[in-house]
């Protein structure tokens, strides 16, 4: 087959070219399918790369046109990243992995408990009715989630009514006042929006288990606790370990929103991260460089650190991300 | 061994009643605030200060709505929201739809490359600096378009459906290229109808994510006219915190006589972004589920 067709094709350098063009042509509806998303991915991600450029330059725009100003701009080398680092790097740092890091230890076991939980109701009805409920706050606007807990968490909130009704303490405690408190807030609310969410997967690796294993170990006598601890809990185990290391490789990705919506100058010494400082600095500020560099600077970390947890998946998982 | 079985079933039951308030906490905690919030809605505003307003409305009233649906600006601002919502779902349910399955076609010349091209932009990007400065070169700054076309394509949304694609027998798309199909109809009349369960998985997360949207709003655009809901909603709500109580203004006072308060028209307004998406992703939640499930275990 393979030597008829290069046979009737012709010469061998020109069968190539030809046979690179016949395909391309047939293709043609595939490509014009791509183009508008192709369209976008050049417009919106990678000119966008080229601006990284105005890190290194001292940019102020003067009206030629962006390519003229950020070209005719003075070169400064790692200066604005030098500055941040001799300045609120190591807060926005400390910020951003404290957040990433509690959020993680709630939010991580919180689906995987619930799903198991979910798991064992019987009823059809009441276990949708459940789920449905769990999700409700991951559709909900950061705008809506975070002004529900400003007010609970208020001096007059049900928070605060409900530790002095059990005198845990006597006074209103201001919890959106104090920065100690900010990293808790953050990493609850974070957990409540996602642990629906987050539980679809458990659950659907669950249903994947082999149900002999279950009716095995009934007859030789394991309790439903038993049956959890050594079959079902295994057998999430690559589940977990892949949801860990996704955690992990976007660690630096805490979100803006939540901050942005729940942080007070009171407490802006705690919920600054990365994307907040860029947003306060490059946008509000007007420091286009500075913000760029900080952005170059959160980016090519947090690429680090996902290709790292993606070889370490495929590694232990055989199983690459994406 | 009876001793044993007893224990045995006093653990069985401490486990059943450990997972049952577990779930029926988790239920509370993510319903309870949304019916806190209606029922300070519905109620009189007047009356809700005095507290105690948990789980019923006191003095039942739909005046709370009925300020805060007279606001132009409020109005204004649904029409928006609700705008950019109907316009830039489907472009970018179709444009990542499209894009899935051209990807998902194995003889697509250069796959590897175009796979890769886009996916790396989930990994790496500009920031948010050089991704502003680039709408402000392309015109898009202070125009409704800003909601539309940065939202058209989506990365993640598109591994999602290629993943379902890839469930979808390849003998389909063959014996329809033999009859003669090309792949613009084979994509309109096979694939897309098959992936329902991921398309409308997609429908949802699109068209909510254009329904919460705020911070574009706030980033890209300055009139007034081009708010979102969203973005009205944390202004409606931030006015509570700066205001207080001492210093009521004319408006303020005028509304006191009403029995409206300020708190029971932010709750009003907050339901009327909530309601909406309340009533639908429980209706599109089975395939949600699936659609969530499958792209869950191919990624």
């Amino acid at each position: 087959m393979k030597s008829a067709k290069s046979i009737a094709a012709g010469s061998i350098p020109h069968r190539g070219k030809k046979k690179l063009a016949l395909d391309l042509w047939r293709q043609r509806y595939l490509f014009l399918m791509m183009l508008p998303a192709l369209v976008c991915v050049i417009l919106f991600n990678y000119v966008p790369m080229t601006g990284l450029y105005i890190s290194f330059v001292n940019y102020v725009p003067r009206g030629e046109g962006f390519y003229q100003d950020m070209l005719s701009a003075q070169f400064v080398g790692l200066d604005w990243f030098e500055y941040f680092f001799s300045t609120d790097f190591a807060i926005v740092m400390r910020n951003t992995l404290c957040q990433s890091l509690m959020t993680l230890l709630f939010s991580f076991p919180a689906p995987v408990i619930f799903a198991i939980c979910l798991n064992e109701i019987k009823n059809n009805r009441v276990k949708k009715a459940a789920q449905t409920a769990s999700y409700l706050p991951y559709f909900i606007s950061w705008v809506i989630a975070a002004n529900m807990f400003v007010t609970f968490l208020s001096g007059d909130g049900v928070i605060n009514d409900i530790l002095q009704a059990l005198h845990i303490t006597d006074h209103d405690i201001l919890f959106m006042q104090e920065g100690k408190y900010f990293w808790l807030i953050l990493a609850l609310a974070n957990t409540w929006k996602n642990i629906g969410y987050d539980a679809i997967i458990y659950l659907s690796a669950i249903s994947g288990i082999d149900q002999e294993m279950y009716e095995a170990a009934e007859v030789d006598g394991a309790t439903k606790t038993q049956r959890i601890w050594y079959i079902t809990l295994p057998s999430l185990l690559p589940t977990i370990m892949i949801m860990l290391l996704l955690a992990v490789g976007g660690i630096l990705n805490v979100g803006y929103e939540q901050q942005l919506l729940m942080g007070n100058d009171a407490v802006i010494k705690f919920s600054d991260v990365f994307d907040t400082y860029t947003y306060r600095y490059g946008i509000i500020n007007g420091m286009y460089s500075y913000g760029t560099a900080v952005g170059l600077f959160k980016s090519v970390v947090s690429f680090a650190f996902v290709a790292v947890t993606n070889k370490m998946s495929r590694k232990y998982a055989e199983v690459s991300l994406y | 061994m009876v001793k044993r079985k007893s224990r045995r079933t006093a653990g069985k039951f401490i486990f059943d009643i450990f997972r049952v308030l577990f779930i029926i906490f988790i239920c509370i905690v993510c319903v309870y605030p949304f019916w806190n919030i209606f029922v300070i809605s519905v109620n009189d505003g007047q009356d809700a200060l005095r507290g105690g307003l948990y789980f019923w409305p006191r003095m039942f009233t739909l005046e709370n709505y009925e300020q805060i649906l007279q606001r132009k600006e409020f109005l204004h601002a649904i029409m928006v929201t609700l705008g950019r919502t109907l316009i830039g779902t489907p472009l970018v349910v179709l444009n990542t739809s499209m894009l899935a399955y051209v990807l998902s076609r194995e003889k697509l010349i250069g796959r590897k490359f175009w796979t890769l091209l886009f996916i790396f932009t989930m990994y790496f990007s500009g920031g948010m600096v050089p991704y502003y400065l680039q709408l402000k070169n392309l015109g898009l700054l202070d125009k409704f378009a800003v909601y539309i076309f940065p939202a058209m394509l989506n990365v993640y949304y598109m591994i999602l459906i290629r993943s379902y694609l890839y469930g979808i027998p390849e003998s389909l798309v063959e014996s329809a290229q033999l009859d003669g199909a090309n792949d613009l109809r084979i994509y309109a009349q096979i694939i897309f109808p098959l992936a329902k369960p991921v398309i409308m998985t997609i429908v949802l997360f699109a068209s909510i994510s254009h329904w919460n949207a705020w911070f574009d709003s706030r980033l890209y655009t300055n009139s007034m006219d081009l708010k979102t809901l969203q973005l009205v909603l944390v202004e409606i709500l931030n006015q509570f915190q700066t205001s207080g109580s001492n210093g009521a203004s004319l408006a303020q006072k005028a509304q006191m006589m009403s029995g409206v308060t300020q708190k029971s028209v932010q709750m009003a307004a907050v339901m009327v972004a909530t309601i909406p998406i309340i009533c639908v992703y429980p209706f599109v939640q089975k395939y949600f589920v699936k659609g969530i499930m499958i792209g869950a275990v191919k990624a």
